[in-house]
């Protein structure tokens, strides 16, 4: 079957249905049944205690700061609070979990009913959140060799017992390209939450996917396919697109979608089928008596509802309205919370929040980016970019000085003011000064003064950048400007002797 | 004198007055079971060495003349269930065999801080299913009573070791009966607490919402000791309730007047052993001499309390013993072809019959589509089971009934009928579905020579009050003090 993955216009005749399923590990310090660290990338099994290894007689205890964090993003997506949820046993056998059941939320999760807008062609659309539900993660298995073939295989249980909430939407997601708007909108706010690194190449937040497909203006659900193994948004859409051609092609020649689960195959750009034998679980959900039922005062709620920050859409408004920039601008410099303090910091601070917005976004998030640094390592300051810009809109330096500036504050760390000074980086806006300059150019160039009086307005372009290299940059170059059109001007009128 | 007979009272008594050293002490009690543990078979491990070396510490601290706690230098005994870290825990399973925990339970935990002496681990039926210590993997406890019959179960070896005065006193667990019926076929006190007084971080899980921790005891005095070094809160078990532990001992003040004891109609009914009966008629008119008055009460949801038991206890331990797959301790089988094979050997060799035929009905009752019928429907039998004994306790303080409806049988008699093994627990089930306090103490013998036991059931965190009364009547008899003859 050849298919164009990147393809996802579909058949006028089908709507694609479809709802995502997102775990986003949290970022509490210990995991969610135990003392034991939750951090990424410690030595395998280093991490570990009785409890998370599924050690006889040992029993869980559940980590405040995850229910805390849960309830934080139940309450931004708008959901319901169950008033005492319960946890649940799912029981099925695999080597990296260690009980050979998951601890999980099943008939009463945590919160229910949210939504997240996605802005959609000036209006928004609504994407309903059917649940969200704190578990367990599970080990991580090394395998000698592939699945497949390997003689044996080694299990790392750091991970197991990372605390995972898993956020569910109602289907009504339609293309590729909604369900990208809706995981990038969804990182955002966990990622502003800071309750989740949203790292999905790490697997920090992972994303499953059911897809169906249904003739256009029926409400019926058709049979759906459940696509895992999707690492990156890029690859969310990717195989998104290429399951709903798959589906579209088999209605169209007359057959039916099998119910199954299928892996994206990112490097072959395509999704196989598990075999649907070995998958089909009864996982015997039970109350999980270890545990006792988990209740939620309205006291509490309201605790929590009061630490809520901004998210990053009011604030992405709010930017736009505030400091007058455009939106694109206003959405990157939201996308994380650090990135929008950072940038509001400046922004309040010089009094010049254009300003401030180019240069957080272009040569601070710029070298940040080459760099493979987040803006919570910024060499700079907020403090020190804005006495920079400062500068600046004074007049000391230059914006090409500037460039130059920001450059060594980000190199060596040291002030704006200090590098100015060191290096006598001021700008020249001394008029005798600058007057010699100009002579001496003028004197040098006498082609391009020729071409100027004959009427080629750009010589004067020419005879700036001139000035500008003679003063080694310090020129104020609106001042030489206007001397280098005084002094043609004049001496045009003036007559020459 | 034979120190090995003595109560843990007792011994204390010459510990602080320096007549006995912990070291004699522990050291007479090891020389006893290189005797008698042959016939009797109470432990699966004896840490000889480990205890005498905790034993002169003892010494050693005594001498400083600091201030002991009260089982500074007494030897217990610990069921095989119980996780201690260093010793092997083996819950008589061929597939915990080799297991040895990295860490103590908290009851463990508790005990070691009073400098209290480990002899060792105790025989049980196979990870605690079974009512005579037949199903260990391993080999039977005899009764020291009479060494051809069972000594209960499933913590056999727990209570045949304090009958045969080869500890003080031991800890068991009880998920159905498992303490107050070897308890009384033993002729011993047995205690299962309320559940939630005693943590059960570290007891490896047999049904965990009715599993309980709790002490084999010679005299309740003894009880009130070892109840009140193992119980309270305990921050690793979210099921342990967070209320405060009373001296125990201080309520044994012999006055039980005006005392109500509830008798219900449901527990005796036809098929109870004469002898049994009698003997438990005969306890509660020595407790009415005693001034407590009688209360009929009934319990009605009684006849449903086995199957409700068989369904939630199951499905429990069908996911608690998911865990024993060969993959990270305990036995694995040899050179298995792919996982699947590992695991499906690993557990048809490393279980019994009885705990296979139990994941089984398990497994059943939580499948798609028989969950609603059986489990579901269990736990709102369990509810009302819970709120008969509410009802009952508001015209009486404790309830009085058998332990057992029979006394002890014979090796094998049971073993081919699972359904008449299971009856076995017919008057303790109910305690642990209700979350009950209950103990056995010894109320008689059966011209046979075989113990008898009665129950007595408080109200939740009321241990109090069934150790004032189950005192009270100790002290107007003399059947605790009656020792077997091995």
């Amino acid at each position: 079957m050849e298919l164009n993955a990147q393809r996802s216009t579909l058949n006028a005749q089908f709507e694609a249905v479809i709802g995502l399923e997102v775990h986003a590990q949290l970022l509490t310090r210990s995991k969610i049944f135990c003392g034991c660290s939750a951090a990424f990338g410690a030595p395998p099994n280093s991490q570990t205690c009785p409890v998370c290894l599924g050690m006889p007689g040992s029993l869980p205890v559940l980590n405040r700061r995850a229910v805390e964090f849960a309830l934080k993003t139940a309450l931004a997506l708008g959901c319901d609070i169950t008033s005492a949820c319960r946890f649940h046993r799912k029981n099925y056998f695999y080597p990296d979990m260690p009980k050979n059941y998951q601890i999980s939320q099943y008939e009463l999760p945590l919160a229910w009913r949210g939504s997240i807008k996605l802005p959609a062609d000036g209006a928004t659309r609504r994407i309903r959140i059917h649940r969200l539900h704190l578990e367990e993660d599970v080990g991580k298995l090394l395998h000698a060799g592939t699945l497949q073939e390997a003689d044996y295989s080694l299990v790392d249980f750091n991970r197991s017992g990372v605390p995972l909430m898993e956020i569910v939407s109602e289907p009504d997601i339609r293309t590729p390209e909604e369900a990208g708007e809706y995981l990038r909108q969804l990182r955002a706010i966990l990622v502003y939450l800071e309750v989740c690194d949203g790292n999905m190449e790490e697997g920090s937040l992972r994303c499953d996917a059911n897809v169906s497909l249904r003739r256009v203006g029926s409400e019926e659900l058709g049979v759906k396919a459940e696509v895992k193994n999707m690492n990156s948004f890029k690859n969310v859409q990717k195989a998104l697109a290429y399951e709903i051609q798959r589906q579209t092609q088999i209605l169209e020649e007359g057959g039916r979608i099998v119910q199954e689960t299928r892996l994206w195959d990112a490097d072959q750009e395509l999704t196989l089928s598990m075999r649907s034998k070995e998958y089909a679980h009864d996982y015997r959900y039970f109350p999980e008596p270890d545990l006792v039922p988990l209740t939620s005062s309205p006291q509490r709620i309201d605790e929590i509802r009061a630490t809520l920050p901004e998210l990053p859409q009011q604030r992405r408004a709010r930017f736009v309205r505030e400091y007058g920039i455009p939106d694109y601008d206003a959405a990157v410099l939201t996308a994380s919370r650090p990135l929008a303090d950072y940038y509001e910091t400046v922004a309040r601070a010089s009094r010049e929040p254009k300003l401030a917005s180019n240069w957080v976004m272009v040569e601070l998030l710029g070298h940040l980016n080459k760099d493979g640094r987040d803006i919570t390592e910024s060499p700079i300051p907020p403090a020190e970019l804005t006495a920079m810009l400062t500068l600046l809109r004074r007049g000391t330096i230059s914006g090409k000085i500037a460039k130059t500036v920001f450059e060594q504050m980000y190199q060596t760390g040291k002030s704006a003011d200090l590098i100015v000074k060191e290096q006598g980086l001021t700008q020249i806006s001394d008029q005798d000064e600058l007057r010699r300059i100009v002579e001496e150019v003028l004197a040098a160039h006498p082609g391009p003064v020729a071409d100027y009086r004959k009427g080629k307005v750009q010589s004067l372009t020419f005879l700036v950048g001139m000035v500008m290299k003679a003063s080694r940059g310090k020129a104020n170059p609106q001042v030489a400007n206007e001397l280098l059109i005084a002094r043609l001007k004049g001496e045009e009128s003036g007559g020459n002797g | 004198m034979d120190l090995t007979r003595l109560t843990i009272h007792e011994m204390q008594e010459l510990l602080t007055k320096r007549e006995v050293s912990a070291t004699e002490l522990v050291r007479s009690v090891l020389d006893r079971i290189g005797r008698v543990d042959g016939q009797v078979k109470a432990y699966t491990t004896v840490t000889e060495d480990a205890a005498l070396k905790q034993a002169e510490a003892v010494d050693r601290l005594r001498a400083t003349g600091a201030p002991l706690p009260p089982l500074a230098g007494i030897p217990l005994a610990i069921k095989d269930v119980i996780c201690t870290q260093g010793v092997r825990t083996t819950c008589a399973s061929k597939i915990l065999e080799p297991y040895v925990p990295p860490y103590d339970a908290t009851v463990i935990r508790r005990l070691k801080a009073q400098e209290a002496i480990l002899l060792g681990k105790t025989n049980m039926d196979e990870f605690a299913m079974g009512s005579s210590t037949e199903n260990s993997a391993f080999f039977q406890t005899r009764n020291p009573w009479a060494l051809d019959y069972v000594p209960g179960g499933s913590s056999g070896g727990s209570a045949a070791a304090v009958a045969a005065d080869l500890c003080a006193a031991s800890l068991g667990s009880d998920t159905g009966g498992s303490i107050r019926q070897p308890a009384s076929f033993c002729g011993i006190a047995g205690l299962k607490p309320t559940y939630g007084r005693v943590s059960r971080y570290g007891l490896v899980a047999f049904a965990s919402s009715l599993d309980q921790i709790g002490p084999f005891t010679k005299d309740i005095r003894d009880c009130a000791i070892m109840l009140r070094a193992i119980a309270g809160h305990d921050p690793h078990d979210s099921t342990s309730v967070d209320l405060p532990v009373p001296d125990y001992g201080a309520a044994l003040t012999g006055d039980v007047r005006g005392i109500r004891i509830g008798i219900p109609d449901e527990y005796f009914v036809e098929g109870m052993d004469p002898e049994v009966e009698a003997a438990i008629w005969a306890a509660i008119r020595t407790l009415e001499e005693l001034g407590g008055t009688q209360e009929k009460v009934s319990l009605p949801h009684t006849p449903y309390a086995i199957a409700t038991y068989y369904l939630v206890a199951t499905a429990e331990a069908s996911s608690n013993l998911a865990r024993y797959d060969g993959v990270r301790y305990g036995y694995r089988t040899s050179k298995p072809d792919d996982l699947l094979e590992m695991y499906q050997r690993s557990r048809r060799e490393g279980f019994g019959p009885e705990v296979k035929r139990r994941i089984m009905l398990g497994t059943y009752a939580l499948s798609a589509g028989y969950y609603d019928a059986y489990y579901l429907k269990a736990q709102k039998v369990r509810t009302l089971i819970r709120r008969d004994f509410e009802r009952a306790f508001d015209t009486c303080e404790v309830i009085a009934t058998p332990t057992s409806p029979t006394p002890p049988f014979k090796f094998g008699e049971k073993m081919d009928d699972p359904l008449q093994m299971y009856l076995s627990d017919i008057f303790t089930i109910s305690v642990n579905l209700a979350g009950l306090p209950g103990i056995s103490i010894p109320c008689g013998f059966t011209k046979a020579g075989l113990p008898i036991g009665l129950q007595l059931i408080g109200k939740p965190f009321d241990e109090a009050t069934i150790l004032k009364v189950a005192h009270a009547y100790e002290q107007a008899t003399d059947w605790h003090r009656c020792t077997p003859a091995v």
